[in-house]
């Protein structure tokens, strides 16, 4: 295996990290929004979760960007130049969203259109992101190497961005219920955990369908990646086959106890089936990084800095993996934390 | 404007706004170190009042302090991508680096903020060691980069621009490194310093019950005795630096003197302003032979003036001006820090007599002073080495972006800016008003 492919698989690895994690907190701000007042206590139980956890996600989205400069710097290159509108309102809802979260536990008063805000900004922040898949395809970019510019009406009025959009979305809502599910379920509120099922049955069906509309509606100058994706369907069949059982297991009996649906197993599950997809979709777009100027070969970095990144990653990873280690003990594991009032 | 001064105007507000939140993120953890310290040693727990009321403002600050530095290292990219595809080949070991630093501030200021009461309390004050270290790494990381800006190393460039011979960890270690992160981590801690001695003055201004004022005091002596000696130690640390200006940077030192002709001898100018007419300091105090001791350590020092460079290379003349407010405000700072201290000894120690109010408003505005002197400072950083993004490598305008939409997006972040620095007074002050010390001391001692 070469470098750059090794790049990119580890770049593949942040991206669906991030992809999972970020789901889960822009999600779960988004349903603290919806039950803010909720009897059930779903809204609490949502921000319990995301008062510990924003500031790492965030984290690790700064950990992609330059993990991306690191490894690729001829992309950054490109991809700063053409996605300054879309990636600058992503820092401008990030700031609102991270701000008012935080502002929101310091103030009473203002305290339910801070939870509004962050909420709504946590909806509109993944859809901006979600953008850089159908850019990446190639069609919305023009000018030459030295000067690109994105197309932005041509992107804004194009269905294939929408359909990009709702299946981010969708995916975004389901991920997140079924995480909250299982962290209801952990804080042994089974109120909570039955209205968050119930959402993850509604929504996990319209993730299929958008993700399927998403593949029908590929524009034609995007064909290269259609045919690729089809050289890879079988980790398609695969991912479709872990949703499957990880639907079924919301209808399974609990363990030794009365109840219905095992939500860790099928977290687990959904996990695995967005990672093999995301491994095939990843494979059919090799070698572009931005369809057709940009192969990982022509962007990757100087091989000695390469080498020294890796070292440091896993001088990092190891530094690093007892302070995670401690942190989910304390804030999604300790019975003090999940249920207190 | 041209897209590559509005690049430059966009960024240097995001950092400038960025700075602050920064710089109190690295100098106020601390100090709650420093008193959770004392309050395990002395079991005083006022200092474990102070420490949590700290950790409170900190949360706060930390609110947009994470933002606005995710904004800034991402439109590296945006603003400057010719900047950053040369940074991505040499000198993105740091940046990384930074990465972990900033995952374990992160981890740890969770932990140390939604898990306090049930941890025992030696976990507590790993925990606080942990964010202070997580916050002043990073913010020595980044020093890696910019400091590479100023002294590039590590790699060698084909005319062509095509880059080779890539040593990253030289590129990290370049000349200028690891004085100028002495400086930042040094001058952050003075600034956190008397950020909190500004708060504790003017607590004492008013008339309080005496177990507040006791409070209050022990604050305010905390925090000078650190802001004093960090600021002696930036003294020693910015002389430091500029005797690697003198080596690495020489354009830089003469536009900060406003040095025309290169000499031995040469005298330091303070204050005034270069007039780019005649090409002099106009209305500075010259101390002779000053500079080249200060440069070099001897008198028969040769230090070299602008006109030894080509003219399209010279820094503008007004950091000359931002240099003497630096270091200005610096000198004041030390010096203010001294007489509080002295009369705190002398007069109130032993003659049992209070501040007065004039000592006590000069107290609260050296927080405000203190950072602006850091804003001033990366100001004079990075004007000071224009034309060049990357000294001699690569020019400001080669670097910046080509895209014409800045100007709506600038407009945008100056308001998200101000809304934010806005909300952040009035937050701090909402609750600090709702949770007065009284009422943390009614709640430790019943």
């Amino acid at each position: 295996m070469s470098e750059e492919v090794i790049a990119i698989l580890i770049m593949w690895t942040f991206i669906f990290v991030y992809s999972i994690f970020g789901s889960i907190d822009f999600g779960s701000g988004f349903w603290a929004m919806v039950y803010n007042n909720h009897k059930t206590m779903a809204g609490k139980i949502a921000n319990r979760f995301l008062s510990p956890t924003w500031e790492l996600t965030n984290t690790f989205l700064v950990l992609l960007v330059v993990a991306f400069v690191g490894f690729f710097p001829k992309g950054a290159y490109t991809l700063g130049t053409v996605m300054l509108v879309p990636v600058s309102l992503i820092l401008f809802f990030l700031a609102i969203r991270s701000a008012f979260m935080v502002f929101s536990y310091s103030v009473q008063g203002y305290r339910r259109a801070m939870f509004t805000i962050s909420g709504i900004s946590g909806v509109l922040i993944p859809s901006l992101l979600i953008a850089v898949l159908p850019i990446s395809q190639g069609g919305f970019i023009a000018g030459d190497l030295s000067n690109q510019t994105l197309l932005l009406g041509k992107l804004f009025s194009s269905p294939t961005l929408y359909l990009y959009v709702l299946f981010g979305l969708t995916s975004e809502l389901y991920l997140s219920s079924l995480f909250l599910a299982d962290y209801s379920r952990v804080s042994n509120n089974e109120e909570a955990y039955k209205l968050y099922r119930g959402n993850a049955i509604l929504l996990g069906p319209l993730t299929l369908i958008a993700a399927l509309f998403t593949l029908m509606f590929i524009p034609p100058e995007s064909a290269w990646l259609i045919d690729n994706l089809r050289e890879q369907k079988i980790w398609f069949i695969l991912s479709l086959a872990a949703f499957l059982i990880a639907y079924a297991a919301l209808w399974w009996p609990k363990q030794n106890r009365p109840g219905i649906g095992r939500p860790r197993f099928t977290l687990l599950f959904t996990v695995s089936q967005y990672g093999l997809a995301s491994y095939g979709y990843g494979m059919a777009h090799l070698p572009y990084i931005v369809y057709p100027d940009l192969t990982i070969y022509q962007a990757f970095t100087a091989k000695s800095t390469f080498y020294s990144l890796m070292v440091m990653y896993i001088v990092g990873l190891a530094i690093l993996t007892p302070g995670f280690y401690i942190f989910w003990r304390l804030f999604l594991k300790d019975k003090r934390y999940l249920q207190q009032d | 404007m041209n897209t590559v001064i509005l690049a430059r105007a966009f960024f240097g507000t995001s950092l400038g706004f960025h700075i602050i939140f920064a710089t109190l993120g690295v100098g106020i953890p601390l100090m709650i170190v420093i008193a959770e310290i004392i309050h395990q040693v002395k079991g005083d727990k006022d200092y474990a009042i102070m420490a949590k009321r700290w950790t409170k403002a900190f949360a706060v600050l930390l609110g947009v302090a994470i933002p606005s530095g995710t904004i800034v290292g991402v439109q590296l990219s945006l603003l400057w991508p010719g900047f950053m595809e040369i940074v991505g080949k040499v000198i993105s070991l740091p940046f990384q680096i930074e990465i972990f630093a900033f995952f374990l501030e992160a981890l740890f200021m969770s932990i140390y903020v939604y898990a306090a009461d049930r941890l025992p309390p030696y976990f507590r004050l790993i925990s606080v060691f942990f964010v202070a270290f997580g916050a002043v790494a990073s913010a020595i990381l980044i020093t890696a980069v910019n400091t590479w800006m100023n002294t590039p190393d590590g790699f060698k460039i084909k005319p062509d621009g095509t880059i080779y011979d890539v040593q990253p960890w030289d590129a990290f270690f370049n000349p200028s490194f690891l004085s100028a992160a002495f400086h930042v981590a040094i001058t952050a801690y003075m600034t956190g310093a008397f950020a909190v001695a500004s708060v504790a003055a003017f607590k004492l201004l008013k008339k309080r019950s005496e177990k507040e004022k006791a409070y209050h005091l022990k604050g305010l002596f905390m925090s000078l005795i650190v802001a004093f000696v960090m600021s002696f130690v930036s003294a020693l640390s910015g002389h430091h630096s500029a005797q690697i200006l003198h080596e690495h940077s020489p354009e830089k030192l003469a536009a900060a003197e406003g040095l025309f002709d290169t000499q031995r001898y040469a005298p330091l100018a303070i204050g005034g302003y270069t007039d780019p007419k005649t090409e002099e300091v106009k209305y500075g105090i010259e101390i002779p032979w000053a500079l080249s001791w200060l440069a070099g350590g001897t008198f028969d020092t040769e230090v070299k003036g602008l006109y030894e460079f080509p003219r399209e290379t010279w820094p503008p003349f007004y950091v000359h001006t931002l240099f003497n407010l630096m270091v200005g405000i610096g000198t004041l700072l030390l010096g203010l820090a001294g007489v509080v201290l002295l009369y705190w000894w002398f007069l109130v120690k032993k003659k049992n007599k209070t501040f007065p109010k004039w000592l006590l408003w000069s107290l609260v505005l050296s927080g405000p002073l203190s950072m602006l002197g850091i804003e001033f400072g990366w100001v004079f950083s990075c004007s000071g080495r224009q034309p060049w993004t990357i000294y001699r490598v690569q020019t400001t305008a080669e670097a910046a972006t080509k895209n014409e939409n800045l100007g709506m997006l600038f407009l945008l972040f100056l308001l998200l800016y101000a809304v934010l620095s806005v909300l952040t007074i009035l937050i701090l002050t909402a609750y600090f008003k709702r949770n007065p010390v009284s009422k943390d001391m009614d709640k430790v001692y019943g």
